[in-house]
């Protein structure tokens, strides 16, 4: 198991260096940092200061170690071009609001997606069946974004019931969060549905029905305590989804996260809180993934002996 | 008086015999409908799927106006059925008084265009390396596979965003870019079939016969892909147009005035207040041409590969 967790771990650290390494040369593919910094009128003679000053006459491979270093050694991912303060003091600022919405988003995905795909198990072929065959095929086809507008327009225009836009209070989280979690939602129910049902045709049900226990108890205590292990580490994979998924979902409700400043600083070309933002979010991708993988290993065995 | 229980037991028997065959009958039935429904699905999303086609190549002969005509007089007329509406704009017009219906139409065209050479990039890059790491596992899968969880772990959104950044938002650029994201689906696909091919009889003929590498995975492997490829792709497609109208959307897609779907929901939100007609109606467009797809492309894995039959 050690040896797995570190194998695991070692690539995890691999996929972060690179994707810091992509994130770092897109920003020199894309333009001259010198360019953006300076004032239009900068005679070619203080361009060429400046970058001095700034190490930008160094050779890339260099100038990428040097970036490096000071991300994982002290965190610091330069300045905002455009705030002009540091990339990760905006990032803290807006990381509070996106993880509040991935939460509400993640308890929306469970409270919907396990009692349905649970019922869907159990009466097959029903109409909470159907429909839940079908919310999985029109959330496939559905743009998240449109689905977040339609939301607005019908329970914040039309029915004035929630607030449109905005994070002042607990009635804004919760447009946003249905827009979100309509996402993951359809997956997890055909998870839930699929895993109840290959464990419902166990020997172990039927000796627990046998022994006369009582429905619930098979259900929830027996069967679905074995089909969620495949959700639980799906969970964790999920975690990109949410991030990828907030990006969308902020800027169609005017959430100040950190996928709305993603949006905003690479429509500004600001590189330094693009490339801090492309980071972390790889980190927090790879953790679940690694998060989802451990919890795989440690609940099954079969994974281990692999 | 004998007769009377015998006969009663032979009454039963046949009772009962009438019964099983009605209930397998009606197994029967059951299955017979529920496989029409399924394939009734398949059958209407073929429909859309046409429509979406013809559409998008006849559309200057089909569309009821001009896309990028403007007449500020209309400007924010509503659908013809409501209040207001102008019988010659069906679906209302937009903040510039172009008809609604003829930029949706000419979105079409956008939209598969880029679904369809978005797709083609992702097969390209995505067949050659899963070919590639099935066949010779090893290293060559390692180095492979370290490549898909690199961008897997990249939010397909922010890489995207950042190569039309870098690239320029153009309609090839947002091809590469959609291209470059979406490949590694199919290498995972690619990469699994190929490892059980590999080990099959003819292949094992075709190594002993000392064919090329190329050879083998030309000629003799790819034609067993191309089903599972080809199926996959079709639903890709689907997820390649809502990725395209979701990047013109925020901006860094296809550039106003050229009618996309996605740029057409961006202007439409700046008057879902009022107006929400702007922002439904392209959405809606989107929205079913998805549908469709998916709904073909489930039809198309049913038909060809039993084992993924849904339960």
């Amino acid at each position: 198991m050690r040896v797995y967790i570190i194998k695991r771990l070692i690539e995890a650290v691999g996929v972060c260096l690179v994707i810091s390494m992509i994130s770092f040369f897109l920003l020199f593919l894309n333009t001259d940092p010198a360019l953006l910094l300076l004032p239009p009128e900068a005679e070619v003679s203080d361009i060429a200061l400046f970058k001095k000053q700034m190490g930008l006459d160094r050779p890339v491979v260099v100038q990428y170690v040097d970036f490096l270093g000071k991300a994982v050694l002290k965190g610091d991912f330069g300045d905002s071009f455009v705030a002009k303060v540091p990339a990760m003091r905006l990032i803290r600022e807006r990381f509070p609001a996106t993880l509040k919405l991935a939460v509400a988003a993640f308890i929306f995905i469970n409270l919907v997606a396990i009692p349905v795909g649970i019922i869907a198990a159990i009466r097959r072929y029903s109409l909470m069946d159907n429909l839940s065959t079908f919310s999985a095929l029109v959330g496939q086809a559905m743009p998240l974004y449109w689905f977040g507008i339609m939301l607005i327009i019908i329970f914040g225009v039309w029915l004035k019931w929630l607030p449109i836009s905005g994070s002042d209070s607990l009635a804004h989280l919760i447009l946003p969060a249905i827009t979100l979690g309509s996402w993951i939602i359809p997956v997890n129910m055909r998870l839930v549905r699929s895993g109840m049902l290959d464990v419902l045709t166990q020997d172990y049900i039927r000796t627990a029905r046998a022994k006369g226990l009582v429905e619930n108890k098979v259900l929830y205590k027996h069967a679905f305590k074995n089909a969620a292990i495949p959700l639980v580490t799906v969970m964790g994979m999920q975690f990109g989804l949410l991030l990828g998924g907030a990006v969308v979902t902020e800027t169609v409700f005017a959430w100040p996260g950190l996928g709305r400043l993603a949006v905003e600083s690479i429509r500004m070309g600001d590189y330094p809180v693009v490339q801090a933002i492309v980071v972390i979010f790889a980190m927090c991708v790879v953790l679940g993934n690694l998060a989802a993988d451990i919890l795989a290993a440690l609940i099954d065995p079969r994974i281990r002996l692999d | 008086m004998k007769w009377i229980p015998e006969m009663a037991q032979i009454k039963r028997n046949g009772k009962q015999k009438l019964n099983m065959g009605e209930t397998e009958e009606r197994k029967l039935l059951r299955l017979i409908l529920r496989k029409m429904w399924h394939l009734r699905l398949g059958v209407l999303g073929g429909f859309v799927l046409f429509i979406l086609v013809v559409t998008a190549l006849f559309t200057p002969f089909l569309a009821p106006g001009d896309p990028y005509k403007q007449d500020i007089a209309k400007r924010l007329l509503p659908p013809s059925w409501m209040e207001k509406g102008d019988s010659r704009h069906l679906l209302g017009t937009d903040h510039l008084g172009r008809d609604l219906l003829t930029r949706i139409m000419y979105g079409s065209r956008i939209s598969l265009t880029v679904g369809l050479s978005a797709v083609f990039v992702e097969v390209a890059l995505g067949v050659l390396l899963g070919l590639l790491a099935g066949f010779h596992g090893g290293k060559t899968d390692s180095v492979i596979s370290f490549i898909v969880n690199v961008k897997m772990a990249f939010p397909f959104i922010l890489l995207a965003m950042s190569l039309v950044a870098v690239l320029g938002p153009s309609l090839e650029n947002i091809i590469i870019a959609l291209g470059l994201t979406g490949w590694p689906v199919f290498a995972r696909v690619t990469r699994i079939e190929t490892m059980k091919l590999r080990e099959r009889e003819f292949v094992l003929a075709a190594k002993s016969l000392a064919f090329s590498t190329t050879r083998i995975l030309v000629r003799h492997i790819l034609p067993n892909l191309i089903p599972s490829i080809l199926v996959l792709a079709t639903v890709e497609v689907a997820r390649a147009i809502i990725r395209e109208s979701l990047l013109s959307f925020l901006g860094l897609g296809i550039q106003p005035p050229t009618p996309s779907w996605g740029t057409m929901l961006a202007e439409g939100r700046d008057y879902m207040l009022l107006q929400w007609w702007l922002a439904t109606f392209p959405g809606m467009a989107i929205f079913l041409a998805a549908l469709g797809i998916n709904l073909w492309g489930d039809a198309l894995r049913d038909l060809t590969d039993p084992h993924l039959r849904k339960s």
